[in-house]
């Protein structure tokens, strides 16, 4: 079992969630997962597709050919970027034409797309290559005392048939994460509805009332905190938390972890280490009941 | 707050025969992802499971469905709610046919975007992965921030061999155009 990976950073962590990526390394490299930074990487395509599937596959594919001519398997943390590597190497081992036409455009880069890596979303690493056990024993500060609620995002799960984890209808996998830590996953309303962060810029009405409903549904169960997995449901619900609060006359107060921040504090990582100080909603109130106890 | 698409109502003119094109169907049925587009029988589970659905007043799937199988292609092309589904996939998922609902919406957004009617967001992200290899511009004091937090620096990106990778790709070359003049 390879426990050395191309870490894809996609375009969004890089751009301003860089929370989620410095957790993530510090927990990766505490479960002895190697990461090895992938050269030349480019958008995955998922934000271009609506305009030009074409222009999606290409982009795509050349992310592919790069990880190929490393000869490593890919590591994502943006559920997009996980879920169109994934979708666009299957289509094009598939589909031999398609496969031809698009390595044409990279033949001039000297690239070509055979389809001999795999990608796999933080969380997939987590529970089938690093394992339930390794992470168990990793804990040091069980977080017995936290009541959490998670959100898995959609393109970590969907389109089904193309992304093949998990089943999107009753996702278990954060879930189990989640619990590794000790803590306890509450179940909610409407727990695999989209964040809406798609929509905005196109309508941001839309995209915040969607945020607005899950942030409501989360209060309900009095989750202290809320678990993503994704870059842009972390925007959507820590960034725009304050945003939602005033247009919609709502207090919620519910920070919003990256799940590596979550199982880091279970590890024995500090705040800092962790960087809580980047988060955008104050999560003081949980660490004080970390550090408390009971 | 940015809404650079303000959903009109939904155009609900009569339909005239001049405006129907009965061959769009079949012109939609061999592109992929909207293969299935005449497996619809309308049952509305797509609208119904929407989340966009639910708090806009334009955007049904299930209506962008059928206008596609009657072949009113330019009222689909030319409207804004076509910008509006946040490809979540669960009209996807959940279809009894196998439509691939968000797929078809997707080949409709891309006939549009051949036509020019595409949001400035996407404009601009096309334009900035043609220039930097990113789909954001990543500001430079993030990039050198990354040290001062003990993140690796971010790989440089090759614009010059993604701007070749892509020759050929209509979308891209119109990005290209507009943003050569300066």
């Amino acid at each position: 079992m390879s426990s050395k990976y191309l870490i894809f950073l996609g375009c969004a962590i890089p751009y301003r969630v860089s929370a989620f990526e410095i957790s993530a390394r510090k927990i990766l490299s505490k479960l002895d997962v190697e990461l090895v930074e992938m050269p030349e990487f480019n958008c995955c395509g998922l934000p271009l597709d609506p305009v030009s599937h074409e222009m999606m596959l290409i982009l795509a594919a050349r992310n592919l050919a790069l990880a190929e001519q490393q000869g490593l398997n890919i590591i994502t943390l943006c559920p997009g970027c996980a879920g169109t590597l994934k979708k666009v190497n299957k289509i094009l081992k598939e589909d031999k034409m398609l496969r031809e036409q698009i390595n044409g455009h990279l033949k001039e880069s000297g690239l070509e797309f055979k389809g001999t890596v795999t990608t796999k979303h933080l969380i997939q690493v987590l529970m089938e290559d690093v394992g339930l056990e390794k992470i168990k024993s990793a804990v040091v500060r069980p977080l017995t005392m936290l009541k959490v609620a998670e959100h898995n995002g959609c393109h970590i799960l969907r389109p089904k048939e193309y992304i093949g984890f998990d089943d999107p209808e009753d996702p278990q996998t954060l879930k189990t994460l989640i619990e590794a830590t000790g803590a306890t996953c509450l179940d909610y309303m409407d727990e695999t509805e989209c964040c809406g962060a798609p929509s905005v810029g196109v309508s941001d009405k839309v995209a915040l009332q969607l945020a607005r409903d899950k942030l409501n549904h989360v209060k309900m169960v009095d989750a202290e905190a809320l678990i993503t997995i994704c870059p842009f449901c972390h925007i959507m619900y820590d960034t725009n938390e304050l945003r939602i609060e005033k247009m919609f006359s709502e207090v919620y107060g519910i920070p919003i972890l990256h799940y590596p921040q979550l199982l880091g504090l279970a590890m024995g990582l500090t705040p800092e280490e962790l960087a809580f100080n980047e988060l955008r909603v104050n999560a003081s109130k949980l660490l004080k009941h970390v550090t408390e106890g009971a | 707050m940015t809404e650079t698409v303000t959903p009109k109502e939904p155009n609900r003119e009569p339909i005239k025969s001049s405006e129907i094109d009965p061959k769009f169907k079949y012109e939609l049925s061999r592109i992929h992802g909207s293969e299935k587009l005449l497996k619809c029988f309308q049952c509305g589970t797509c609208t119904s499971d929407c989340p966009v659905a639910r708090y806009s007043d334009s955007y049904r799937p299930r209506q962008i469905i059928r206008m596609a199988q009657l072949g009113l292609k330019d009222r689909i092309l030319n409207s804004d709610t076509l910008w509006l589904c946040a490809a979540c996939f669960t009209c996807t998922d959940r279809c009894p046919q196998d439509v691939e609902v968000a797929s078809v919406i997707r080949v409709l957004r891309n006939l549009a975007a051949e036509k020019g009617c595409v949001p400035l967001v996407f404009k601009e992200q096309a334009a900035s992965v043609l220039e930097s290899g990113y789909a954001y511009k990543i500001p430079e004091l993030r990039i050198k921030k990354r040290e001062t937090v003990g993140l690796p620096p971010l790989p440089k990106g090759n614009p010059e061999n993604i701007r070749k990778a892509l020759k050929g790709v209509k979308f891209a070359e119109n990005i290209e155009k507009g943003r050569e003049p300066k």
